[in-house]
Formats: C-alpha cells, structure tokens, sequence
C-alpha cells in the first residue's frame, strides 16, 4: 500500500483527493437544492420529501457518514495546501498585481471554505442537531422558526453567496485536475462552473427569505 | 513627441540570500523610450559605476526572448504589463514619463535571491535531471517515417517544447508553483512516441522533485498562464495531471 501514500502524498495527490471531494460536494449540493425546492410545494409537499428521505434509514445514516468522511479529507487536504503553499513564498511580494487568471473565487477558495466550514456547523446546529421528538416539533416548523428571525435571514443569504464564491472556481478546477482540460470541452465545464454557483447562489439564497415571508 | 521619458525606479537590492534586503529609489532622466528594459537596466548601471555606487545585478542573456535568462516582476507582474513576452522584449516606450516603476525578483522558497534581481533556478534543473528527457542510445538514424506522429499532436508537443524554463510561472503563482514548468516538461515527451516508454517514471519522478524542491501546491489559478512569454497553456497542467494518475494507477512505478 506504499503506493497509495507516495501517491497522495504528493502535490498532485492532494489536489486529486481535493476535486474528488469537492466535485462529491457539487452533487451533494444539487441534490439538496433539488429537496430543499420542496418548500415552495407548501408544508405538505416539504414533510413529505423529509418523510420519504427518512424512511431510507439506514442508507441515509450511511450517506451522513460518507459527507462526513468526505468533509475531513476536504478539510485536511485544503489546509495543508493553504499552509504549504504560504510556505513556499516565505518573502512576499511587496507589489504585486494579478495578472488576469485569478478570480475572485480562486482567490479566496481557503478563505471561503473556511467561513463555510464555520457556516455548516451553524447549519446543523439549527437544523440536524435538534431534539425532534416534541409532535408540536417538525422540519418545517423548524425552518419558519429559524428564518423568522432576521438575522438568520441574513446569515444564510451571505453564507450560500459564500458557498457560490467557493464552488464559482471549485467545479471546473475540480475538472482540470482530474485531467478533463480539452478547449472541445472546457469553456462549457467553465460555463457549467458559473451557471451552477448562479443557481446554487439563488436557489439556496431564496429559501430563508421565502420562508421568512411565510413564517 | 519626446522620445525621452523620465522615470523613478524602486528597485530591489538584496547582497545576497542571508540579506533582508530592500528597495531603492533611482530617479533615471531621459530615459530613451527606443530602449528596452535591460537596455535602461544598463545605462542605469553604466551611471551607478561611475558614481562608485554598487550595480544592480540581474540575469540576461540573449535579449531577443528565447533563452530564458531574464524576467523580474515589473509592477506587480511577471516580465512586465505585455503579454507572451519577455522583460528584454519590453521596451520603455511603454512607460510614460514620471512613471515609478518597481523591479522586484521572482519570490520563491524554491528560488534563494543570489543579489539584487538574480536569483538561483536551479530547482528547475533537478526537475529536468528527475526525468525530462528520453534515454535514446545512440545509433544509426532510424527511418524519417517510421514512427508516425500527427501534425496536431507535434503541434501540441512543439507548444509546450517553447518552454524556456525562465521561472515566471512559478514567480507569478500566488502559491509559487512550478506545475506549470514541469507540465510543459513532461508533456513535450509525453505527447510523442519516444517519450512514452519513461512516461510513467517521468510524471511521478519530476512530480515529487517538483515538492521536494520546496516549490507550492497548485490550485488552479492560471497566473501562470497569464504571464508566460511562451503562452503555455494549463491544458498542460491537465497533461500532466493525466500522466501523474495513469502512472499511480496504471504502472509498476511505487
């Protein structure tokens, strides 16, 4: 198994584990949206979603532990790249312009993750980690109680722009490491990057105001 | 028109690795915008000497943009505000008058200030000596036809092949990288016939030199690419990546 470490060891290694893990948290992130649209059905249609997710038992609880896992090798591998990287320029530029690659998400991406990181354990915090045996106590009435607080409302719209930010440079960099650069079909992947993080930005971005509206 | 221009320069002086360094401010007068950067570099120097002062050191050689020896950042940026080209390209005419322009060395951990703007790439030769050639012995010179190779593929190992190894890509990336560099390197092989047979032990070789070597991790922020003379692609990059996860997976190279 030497081979494995000497591989993941290296600078390349890392970014791979980084695009797999973070290219898993792109789909995770449509999936959740695509379950999280239920709310716009009514308070019906959004404890039926949760209902029929629930009942996949054991399989969620396994899905849980796989983002977990997924969520630690992201983490780990981004802050040793972060830290790393700081080291390999020990003196700083005292001027120096960017000369037109970067962008505001590649330039941020350890910055992001971090305030994300922060955001996510807010997020289970609110709405996993929440005693829910009460009968007066459910998903939904968890979400109009959460999101009719204004702060809550503002929280969450910054921190899903933030998430925006963070997968704006994520999913086609995911891309080109893996190898996937081909000019047949990297300005859609580059395209698809920014679509995505748009739609990320205002489907998750529109819930807590529209469930504040409805609280 | 005048064809001179009056500049400040703020440029850096270091004695050498262990010294903190610093910058220094040269008002240079009549400036003849004709001349191109190392050119002025010169008849600032010229002026230095005369004065008793000490010169700036910096690297040059060629002056016409092909042997890599070159390259500081002017004003924040690798080689200067001009695209696909090199410091000894950029001519003054591209300053205005009363300009300040600072000249600071590429920055690396990688890369130790030798004085002034000089500093020593040869952390880019060790990548090279991991596996950037091919082991030919020598011989009779086999048939012209004998191994075909489309036009398009000698393209794209002729584009990377342009590489002149002058450091900018790991100066101008914000995590002083040289993926870049070694991607230009393993693709110019990896892309031909004679470079496959080493492929594998190539990409995985010249890769951990490349982090032994102390330079940063890649992150896909395509500075790089924004600054070479030589417009090297990160499709590269991607090569490179390919290479790197066919030969852990695919070869007997531990």
């Amino acid at each position: 198994m030497n081979w494995v470490t000497n591989t993941f060891s290296t600078s390349i290694g890392k970014k791979l584990l980084m695009a797999i893990t973070g290219l898993s948290f792109c789909g995770f992130l449509a999936v959740h949206l695509i379950g999280n649209l239920t709310i716009y059905g009514g308070q019906g249609m959004f404890l039926s979603y949760v209902e029929h997710l629930h009942s996949l038992g054991v399989l969620v609880t396994a899905a849980e532990w796989v983002l977990v896992l997924l969520a630690i090798v992201h983490i780990a591998m981004g802050l040793t790249l972060f830290f790393q990287n700081l080291a390999a320029r020990p003196v700083r530029y005292e001027v120096k312009k960017a000369a037109g690659g970067r962008t505001i998400g590649s330039a941020t991406m350890p910055y992001t993750g971090i305030i994300i990181l922060l955001f996510i354990i807010i997020h289970l915090l609110t709405f996993r980690f929440v005693d829910k045996t009460p009968v007066e106590i459910n998903d939904y009435s968890i979400l109009t109680a959460t999101f009719s607080q204004a702060g809550f409302v503002l929280l969450y719209i910054a921190a899903v722009i933030i998430v925006a930010i963070h997968v704006s440079h994520g999913l086609w960099s995911g891309f080109q490491t893996l190898g996937f650069n081909h000019s047949k079909y990297m300005p859609f992947i580059m395209g698809l990057g920014i679509v995505f993080s748009i739609i990320v930005g205002i489907g998750f971005g529109f819930i807590p105001i529209y469930a504040s509206i409805i609280a | 028109m005048s064809d001179t221009i009056n500049i400040t320069l703020k440029v850096w002086r270091q004695k050498g690795a262990d010294d903190k360094g610093h910058f220094e401010t040269i008002p240079v007068k009549d400036v003849e915008t004709h001349m191109s950067f190392l050119e002025m570099l010169d008849t600032v120097n010229e002026q230095l000497a005369l004065e008793g002062k000490d010169i700036i050191a910096f690297d040059n050689d060629c002056r016409e943009g092909i042997c890599g020896m070159c390259g500081c950042l002017v004003n924040g940026i690798a080689h200067g505000p001009l695209k696909a080209m090199t410091l000894c390209q950029l001519h003054m005419r591209k300053f205005s008058d009363g300009d300040t322009i600072a000249v600071e060395p590429w920055r690396a951990k990688a890369f130790k200030v030798v004085k002034d703007l000089v500093v020593d790439r040869s952390p880019l030769d060790k990548i090279i000596q991991a596996g950037g050639y091919i082991s030919a012995n020598t011989g009779g010179a086999p048939d012209a036809n004998s191994l075909p190779i489309p036009m398009e593929v000698a393209e794209k190992a002729m584009d990377a092949a342009a590489c002149i190894g002058c450091g900018a890509c790991v100066a101008a990336c914000p995590n002083a990288s040289a993926m870049l560099f070694t991607s230009a390197k393993v693709s110019q092989l990896a892309l031909l016939p004679q470079g496959r047979p080493e492929a594998a032990k190539r990409a995985i070789n010249m890769i951990r030199t490349h982090d032994a070597c102390g330079f940063g991790n890649c992150t896909n922020e395509r500075e790089c690419e924004a600054v070479c003379p030589k417009e090297i692609k990160i499709t590269n990059i991607a090569r490179l990546n390919r290479e790197f996860i066919k030969a852990s997976i695919g070869s007997d190279v531990m």
